[in-house]
């Protein structure tokens, strides 16, 4: 009740200052998102968190995406962006280091670039600030507990990734990869592959299909990326071994409800990406307002996901945990 | 008349042993390529690209090409499912005469521009990829339609049939080019494409009326583009605005020109398309399990490509020279 | 012959007609075309957003297309010439990835440089071979090898970017008299080959060779040799192209230019090329070019959904067509 006072207190006072100095109105900054493509579901969530959380703040929203999640594709979005004097760029970025250039454009002309969702790994110096859902080093090992738990901790796992240059699941994999190696608990399970299937769903079939052939003793496939779980699960799905081979990863709960339903997946993790969005408006108010330092150790607090701190490299997480999706919890979740 | 035929014939038997040898080739590296699980998978990944290459076999043939069978794809299956997801009362198996209506109707689109305008149709096939396409995005909403929504029977008919368990989809794909086959060469309409391809000039002289015949051969490729956007969904289980039928086009075209049908009209078979698309599905099939990286794979089809159109000239040449020797001795 | 003298009025009748009007012979043509619809594009762009005209960012957005448009400029020679080159997007990839990759390898400029110009040469050249040499469509050759030569620069450069050194990257950024340089190479480009094409014998002999080329080689003009060039200038071209985008970009990947087959067809289409050989002209693609620039940088700063973007497009592509073809036939005697 206090910090509401207290946060409300302060944007009165922005808005006094502002109107005095003739300044940018204090929340009415323009914010846009730039997701990796269109027709993605997954940004429909963290899209509808942006929403709502600008409609609390008053800040104007607007999504785009490139038609493709190609390397370079969001280029010549954002330089519109800043062409139409945006304040913030909030972006899932396609590659590590393709927009580092344009990036710097858009911070030496006094734009906020927020990684959202994925971050420009080894390219850091080019954003200001990185909104992850969760803690990435922890998503590797929490996945290869929840595989572990399915077989028993015990047979031969292989992994379904998207793209090989994916920042996001490379830093996943390279975490599940060292889990498995130096924790004595998953000592009897043992990595035999990782294939990629580009977040395509044909090609990430044709892979499982490959896998199921090439290693016929396979128990179990993490897909730590929504495509590529939908479509290992189908392929279980069709040909009707869910009991023999156990896929789980990354899901989202609408693509999956149906394989939890008839047992094809028991169980499979993800964050809300509802509140990275959320965060993300919440944490550029507070910048440009000067409420929020954007420096290391600074907490902050967010409506409705309490007290945020910025960890190192400039990160925040919205939670701490994955949240695992099962039988018991599928239908309580829309997106 | 004999050099040609043998020609014809050598060229179908041409790809029957490509596809033999590369089985062979394959099966001596990887045992599990020869097993009935294996011909499962290559039957699987070709019933869509045999649809389509029907009806691209058509267009060919008829001198003409339609680029836009990609983006009718997703335009048609997307209609179906959102009919799907909205009205879940209508019976899944009407989505199939939506799909191929759908599909029908943007044919008749491409044909009328072609006819009407007298218009190169492989710009405007290229226009219309690109608009079809983004209506697609524009009534989906740029949203996908979520596997829930797609009825299950629909599913299930990539899944299984009581038919030696081989999924119903497979035998909808061969009974297309049955059709296909029956109608190019034992059907007056069917000859008359085949006459129009060859020869434009003569063909309203001879009585074909150009003009309906380009409108038909449109609308059965436009029909079959929808009728594999319906089958879209039933193998993958959605419908994304992005992703359903991109690059479809290419690799229909692919299969047919491996399949013989020359770009140039009138020369095209069935059998020959048939085994085009076998054998592209065998290659798409052998690569993961090889452990060729999926970034191997263009290069490896634009060599195919090649190939065969090496082949297909050489081929063509001997049958000159065998005709040139014939009519020296005459 | 005996025809010719039982009707003389007939003969002389058609002599007779009048030539058409001066003005029309200059207006009614499809760069006219292709002109009102830039036009037509500058007024929408800046009528759905405020932040469209500004000068500098419309020559700074144009840099984005710049690589294509100096390709699509070669390309419109080559179907005018009768033939189709799709693979100069492939090219372009491989050609950079090549150069980036042997550059990484010796820290060589001039030797890196020199490698991605040569393959370019010899990829335009293998396209040559097939096509002219072994006598294969031109359509299919090329979609053949477009699938081959990306094919290979995925293979070369798998799905890692290859960084290039400071001092090579931004040429967009770099201004001249307050233009960027891509701009201006385009200007260059544009000049030359409008002089070789129009006023050259070789140009000549180019419209030729597409409207008959058996009557060509049968007038004594060297189709084969012409054409062959033709294929390798696209090859050079498309290797300069390639290495100015790697500027741009600051790393190579092997999916540079992704699709940019179409965009360089589209122009060619857009400025009134014939897609069957025998018309075109530089004037029209080099109007295309800003066409396309203008009305994609419009819609993208007007936030329109690529969705929209693509059905404009495809419209746009469709009604010039029509268009050319109407003007194609008015005009024909």
């Amino acid at each position: 009740m206090l910090k509401r006072h207290l946060l409300a207190g302060m944007a009165a006072l922005g808005l006094v200052a502002t109107f005095a100095t003739g300044a940018l109105a204090a929340h009415d900054f323009k914010i846009v998102y730039i997701g990796k493509n269109t027709g993605n579901p997954y940004f429909d969530s963290i899209n509808g968190g942006f929403v709502d959380a600008c409609k609390q703040i008053g800040c104007q929203y607007e999504f785009v995406a490139p038609a493709t999640a190609e390397a370079t594709s969001q280029i010549p979005i954002i330089e519109a962006q800043i062409q139409r004097g945006v304040n913030v760029i909030a972006i899932a970025p396609n590659s590590p280091d393709a927009m580092n250039q344009v990036l710097d454009e858009a911070r030496a002309k006094g734009i906020l670039v927020l990684a959202v969702n994925g971050d420009l790994v080894g390219n850091e110096s080019h954003r200001d600030a990185n909104i992850l859902p969760v803690d990435f080093t922890k998503t590797g090992p929490n996945q290869v507990e929840l595989m572990g738990s399915l077989i028993g901790y015990k047979g031969d796992i292989a992994i379904l990734s998207a793209t090989t240059e994916a920042p996001d699941q490379n830093t996943w994999i390279a975490a599940m990869k060292k889990t498995l190696a130096e924790d004595p608990k998953y000592k009897d399970m043992k990595l035999v592959a990782t294939v990629y299937g580009d977040d395509q769903p044909e090609k990430s079939t044709t892979e499982m299909e490959a896998l199921l052939s090439n290693y016929p003793d396979l128990v179990g496939v993490i897909a730590p990326t929504t495509v590529g779980v939908a479509a290992a699960a189908q392929v279980v799905q069709q040909r009707g071994i869910a009991d023999k081979v156990h896929v789980t990863g990354l899901g989202l709960p609408s693509e999956m409800r149906d394989f939890i339903k008839d047992g094809t997946v028991k169980a499979f993790q993800l964050w809300s990406p509802y509140n990275e969005g959320w965060l993300a408006a919440y944490f550029a108010d507070g910048v440009l307002n000067g409420t929020i330092k954007n420096e290391v150790g600074t907490k902050f607090d967010v409506p409705n996901l309490g007290s945020i701190t910025i960890g190192d490299k400039n990160v925040m997480n919205t939670q701490a945990e994955l949240t695992t999706f099962d039988a018991s919890n599928i239908d309580k979740f829309n997106f | 008349m004999n050099a040609l035929r043998s020609i014809l014939l050598r060229r179908e038997t041409g790809i029957a042993v490509m596809i033999v040898l590369f089985v062979i080739a394959v099966g001596i590296a990887k045992p599990r390529f020869l097993s009935l699980e294996y011909l499962r998978i290559i039957l699987l990944l070709t019933p869509l690209i045999m649809i389509g290459a029907m009806g691209q076999m058509l267009v060919l043939v008829a001198r003409h090409v339609d680029l836009s069978i990609g983006s009718t794809q997703a335009f048609a299956a997307m209609v179906t499912a959102m009919m799907f997801k909205f009205h879940p009362e209508i019976p899944w198996y009407l989505g199939f005469l939506v799909s191929i209506g759908v599909g029908l109707g943007l044919g008749l689109v491409n044909g009328a521009l072609t006819t009407l305008f007298r218009l190169p149709s492989i710009i405007v096939t290229l226009g219309t990829l690109n608009l079809y396409r983004g209506l697609t995005f524009i009534i989906s909403d740029a949203r996908q339609v979520d596997r829930q929504y797609i009825p299950s029977a629909l599913k299930a008919m990539s899944t299984t049939s009581p038919i030696l368990g081989i999924p119903w989809i497979i035998f909808m794909a061969l009974g297309v080019a049955v059709l296909t086959y029956w109608f190019a060469s034992h059907t007056r309409v069917g000859r008359q494409v085949f006459a129009l391809g060859s020869n434009p000039v003569a063909a309203p002289l001879r009585g074909i009326r150009v003009n309906a015949v380009t409108l038909m051969v449109f609308s059965i490729s436009g029909a079959l583009a929808g009728l594999s956007g319906i089958m879209y969904a039933s193998r993958w289980g959605f419908v994304n605005p992005s992703n359903t039928g991109a690059g479809f086009e290419f690799q229909v075209i692919a299969a047919v020109v491996i399949g013989g049908v020359s770009i140039n009209g009138g020369v095209g078979s069935v059998l020959g398309v048939v085994l085009g698309v076998l054998l592209l599905g065998c290659v798409s099939a052998a690569l993961p399990l090889l452990g060729i990286p999926g970034t191997a794979q263009s290069a490896i089809y634009g060599a195919v490509i090649i190939i065969a159109l090496l082949i297909d000239r050489s081929v063509r040449q001997r049958g000159i020279a065998a005709l040139a020797a014939q009519r020296a001795r005459a | 012959m005996t025809d010719q003298t039982s009707t003389p009025t007939a003969v002389s009748a058609l002599d007779a007609a009048t030539p058409r009007p001066r003005w029309q012979v200059i207006l009614i043509r499809p760069e006219t075309m292709t002109f009102v619809l830039l036009v037509l594009a500058f007024v929408v762009s800046s009528s759905i957003s405020p932040y469209f005209l500004d000068i500098n960012y419309i020559l700074s957005s144009f840099t984005l297309y710049a690589e294509f448009s100096i390709v699509a400029l070669v390309l419109t020679m080559v179907i005018i010439a009768g033939e189709i080159d799709l693979s100069p997007a492939a090219n372009m990839a491989l050609s950079a990835c090549l150069f980036a990759w042997t550059y990484q390898a010796t820290q060589s400029m001039p030797l890196a440089i020199a490698v991605g110009l040569g393959a370019g040469l010899a990829m335009g050249a293998f396209n040559a071979v097939l096509v002219i040499g072994l006598q294969l469509p031109s359509i299919i050759v090329t979609i053949g090898t477009l699938t081959l030569y990306r094919g290979l620069a995925q293979i070369i450069a798998g799905d890692q970017s290859i960084r290039l050194p400071d001092y090579f990257i931004g040429i967009n950024n770099d201004l001249w008299l307050g233009v960027p340089v891509p701009v201006i190479l385009f200007l260059v480009v544009t000049i030359a080959l409008a002089f070789f094409l129009g006023a050259t014998i070789w140009g000549r002999q180019i419209y030729q060779i597409g409207t008959n080329e058996v009557a060509a080689q049968h007038a004594g003009i060297r189709a084969r040799r012409i054409k062959f060039m033709l294929f390798l200038a696209m090859g050079f071209a498309s290797a300069v192209a390639g290495m100015m985008t790697a500027s741009r970009l600051g790393s190579v990947r092997y999916d540079l230019g992704l699709g940019g087959e179409l965009q360089m067809v589209l122009m060619a289409m857009l400025g009134g090329t014939y897609i069957f050989g025998g018309r075109g002209t530089i004037l029209g693609t080099f109007l295309a070019a800003w066409l396309l620039s203008v009305i994609s940088t419009g819609m993208l700063t007007a936030q329109w959904l690529p969705a929209t973007q693509l059905c404009v497009l495809g419209l746009l592509l469709i009604i010039s067509i029509v268009a050319t073809n109407l003007i194609y036939s008015r005009t024909q005697r």
